[in-house]
């Protein structure tokens, strides 16, 4: 299996440019441009919050969201690096990669919802450990730390031996590459504190992302407002790592024209499948034990999500259980973001559509300038991730020039 | 990882996890310093009259932008029920009595500065801060504007400044503490014609309410709201019909931060549950490494 040498490679199969590309890069000026006035004017200016709907889609899709799309960074570390399974190590990579950049987006996602955004680092320094904000927001901070630590490694094996500064700051070439080479000797005995440390880390945001709303009590429709929440959040995020990392496989290698990693991504489909079962047997178990199902007897737009929400998981878990969608590229990459649709609407579920303040004079609807900034997060960080594809090594693609290698080749 | 030998990185698992285990009291624990003579106000609705000079006098007393006097005779704003905002830290609403028509009652809404705020257990900075005297407040030079106060809260109090870019306020009652603090009383309390806000001893409060009601049953409900919802709060009402029905919030009475920080307490006490969790991924990373080959690294 994992002889067939799979080599992180920078991808120059395609030029950065592409009419697709393009049509990202003008989604993402346009949430700037709300951003701006954002900031210029104050959040009131963009958004349609208000002092009953004090949080919309910018924590409930950017910030929660973000977070649990990310998941597929410590589930793919837990597989490969922890549980030591080797051959899934080509994946890790890439899942890294779009967890370092979904964290960078969450923070800076929180940093812009936050009407003080200067003030972001208080939190550092100005403790509430009976806030489960609080907790989030340190294990954030600390967990996108540990996310640039592991992926050192891919820059230093990207520059080291290619340090090639014009000019006058030649003459730094020569320590700067010794300083890369003493920096990746240095993470590469070390790295496993920081693989657990992020595993860890994320175990417990995840779950604490879950207890946020715990505090709204009674102003969460019942549906929803679980003491177990941080339990549901932390399997569904679980849960969704692996289908990420299978939707985002396929997509990358859609549009960079290349051969998907099929057996691997099936395997992972296969794993996937119990996940998903053990979430959704706590999410309806929890539902029965609360006799809460009494709330889908009536049509509203709550019944109607919540019943959204688990149809869509439950399709993708028919879908991952018959051998045929497996091994279908197409259809594995349908259950794989039905997955991910899923957990998504779950995630703005409880912080958007749950939120039922007792007095509510409007209800909230996203205003055009926040679908904007979110829609503008999600084009920048693909554009991100297609840049820092083609420039590290990053997706691993068969080794055809070289004899397989050691030092580099299945390292994350 | 492959230089790494098993007692390498036993010591360096162990190190790791020590360090976080004695980091002081890391799990900050929000002591409750609620003195017994804390202070709290009973507000009598059956004695309001409407007048909202409250209003006018809490405006005044935190230099917001204040109609004059007289304006506040204009009864049309009883039309729309009103809540409290960035403008305006409390607000009076009316509404109709069945058993009298002619006597509607009006009912004074500002921060009911609870005793176990929800606020204050959320506030991701601690800017918000139960004093012990009873007030709670909140501190500008902490706040990140984050709005998980507002979330948290049961009674939907605090305000935002939301067209602000710069230096945006969290706005609520503020219980008038630094007048307090000067010896002053509440704005609201100095202001009111007929005594339909009393300020005191929370304790003797609650047993002047109590004994209201036994002396005059006809004209209260029998309730004290405030006495224990939400774990009591410091502002108390007497009312002449159901609580609900003015559209106070119906709620229990455990304090509303209570699941919450069970929750946050179990999973962080004393930093035990994730160490051990880092332990036991360390054991199973050691443990599934297997016979060295030799492309197994880290
Ligand atoms: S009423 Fe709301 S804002 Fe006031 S103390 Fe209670 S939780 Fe805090
Ligand atoms: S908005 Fe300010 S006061 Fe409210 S929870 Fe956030 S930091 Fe605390
Ligand atoms: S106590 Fe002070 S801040 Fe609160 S409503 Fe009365 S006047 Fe306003």
């Amino acid at each position: 299996m994992d002889h067939q040498s799979l080599t992180p490679t920078p991808i120059a199969t395609k030029p950065y440019w592409t009419p697709g590309v393009a049509a990202l890069a003008l989604l993402a000026l346009n949430g700037i441009g709300f951003l701006a006035a954002r900031l210029l004017f104050g959040i009131g200016s963009v958004t349609n919050l208000s002092n009953q709907h004090p949080w919309g889609i910018w924590i409930g899709v950017d910030v929660a969201g973000g977070v649990a799309l990310a998941a597929g960074g410590f589930t793919t570390a837990a597989l490969g690096h922890v549980m030591h399974r080797e051959k899934y190590h080509a994946l890790v990579r890439p899942a890294l990669l779009t967890a370092m950049l979904g964290y960078t987006f969450v923070a800076f996602g929180v940093c812009m919802d936050v009407g003080r955004w200067y003030y972001i680092w208080h939190p550092i320094f100005m403790w509430n450990g009976s806030s489960a904000l609080f907790e989030v927001g340190i294990c954030v901070t600390i967990y996108l730390n540990v996310l640039y630590i592991e992926f050192l490694p891919v820059v230093a094996e990207r520059f080291i031996g290619r340090v090639d500064l014009p000019g006058p700051l030649a003459r730094l070439n020569g320590p700067l590459d010794r300083g890369l080479r003493a920096l990746d000797r240095g993470l590469s005995s070390t790295m496993f504190v920081f693989i657990i440390a992020g595993v860890v880390l994320s175990t417990l945001h995840q779950s604490s992302l879950g207890t946020l709303m715990v505090i709204a009590g009674p102003k969460m429709h019942p549906l929803w407002q679980t003491p177990i929440l941080p339990l549901l959040f932390l399997l569904s995020a679980i849960a969704v790592g692996l289908p990420m990392v299978i939707f985002e496989s396929l997509l990358a290698a859609r549009s960079l024209g290349l051969k998907p990693e099929m057996p691997l991504l099936s395997d992972l489909g296969r794993m996937t499948a119990p996940l998903i079962g053990i979430y959704l047997a706590f999410k309806i178990g929890d539902m029965v034990v609360r006799e809460t199902f009494v709330h889908l007897t009536v049509l509203d737009s709550a019944s109607v999500m919540f019943m959204l929400e688990i149809g869509i998981l439950m399709l993708a878990l028919r879908m991952l259980l018959s051998p045929g969608v497996l091994k279908s590229p197409l259809l594995l990459f349908i259950a794989a973001a039905l997955v991910v649709a899923g957990v998504l609407v779950n995630r703005i579920d409880n912080f958007v559509i749950a939120f039922t303040p007792p007095y509510q004079f409007k209800p909230y609807r996203p205003s055009f300038g926040e679908i904007s900034v979110t829609v503008g997060f999600i084009s920048l960080l693909v554009l991100l991730y297609r840049a820092a594809v083609m420039i590290f090594p990053v997706i691993s693609l068969p080794d055809r020039t070289r004899a397989p290698r050691n030092k580099y080749a299945v390292r994350g | 990882m492959k230089e790494l030998n098993r007692r390498e990185f036993l010591t360096s698992a162990l190190a790791l996890g020590s360090v976080a285990a004695l980091s002081p009291e890391a799990r900050a624990m929000r002591e409750e310093t609620l003195s017994p003579d804390r202070m709290g106000v009973l507000v009598d609705t059956t004695v309001c009259i409407g007048c909202r000079g409250c209003e006018w006098a809490c405006k005044k007393a935190h230099a917001l932008p204040t109609p004059p006097l007289e304006s506040y005779e204009d009864k049309s704003v009883f039309k729309a029920m009103r809540r409290p905002d960035e403008t305006a830290l409390t607000v009076v609403n009316r509404y109709d009595n069945p058993k009298d028509p002619a006597a509607p009652y009006t009912v004074k809404v500002q921060c009911m500065h609870c005793e176990h705020p929800a606020c204050v257990s959320a506030c991701i900075v601690g800017a918000l801060k139960k004093q012990e005297t009873g007030a709670v407040v909140w501190d500008t030079n902490k706040c990140i504007g984050c709005r998980y106060c507002m979330v948290a809260c049961p009674f939907q109090i605090p305000a935002f400044e939301y067209q602000k870019a710069l230096q945006p306020r969290i706005m609520k009652c503020d219980f008038c503490a630094d007048r307090r603090a000067a010896g002053g009383l509440p704005a609201c309390v100095e202001q009111c014609p007929v005594e339909a806000l009393t300020y005191g001893r929370r304790d003797d409060l609650v047993r002047a309410a109590r004994e209201r009601v036994k002396a005059s049953p006809q004209r209260y409900v029998d309730h004290v709201y405030g006495e224990l919802e939400v774990g009591g709060t410091s502002w108390l009402y007497l009312a002449g019909m159901e609580f609900t029905e003015l559209q106070f919030p119906k709620l229990g009475r455990s304090p509303a931060p209570g699941v919450s920080e069970s929750i946050q307490h179990g999973v962080f006490a004393y930093f035990v549950p994730p160490v051990a969790l880092y332990a036991l991924l360390g054991m199973v990373m050691w443990t599934s490494k297997g016979p060295p080959k030799d492309d197994d690294e880290s």
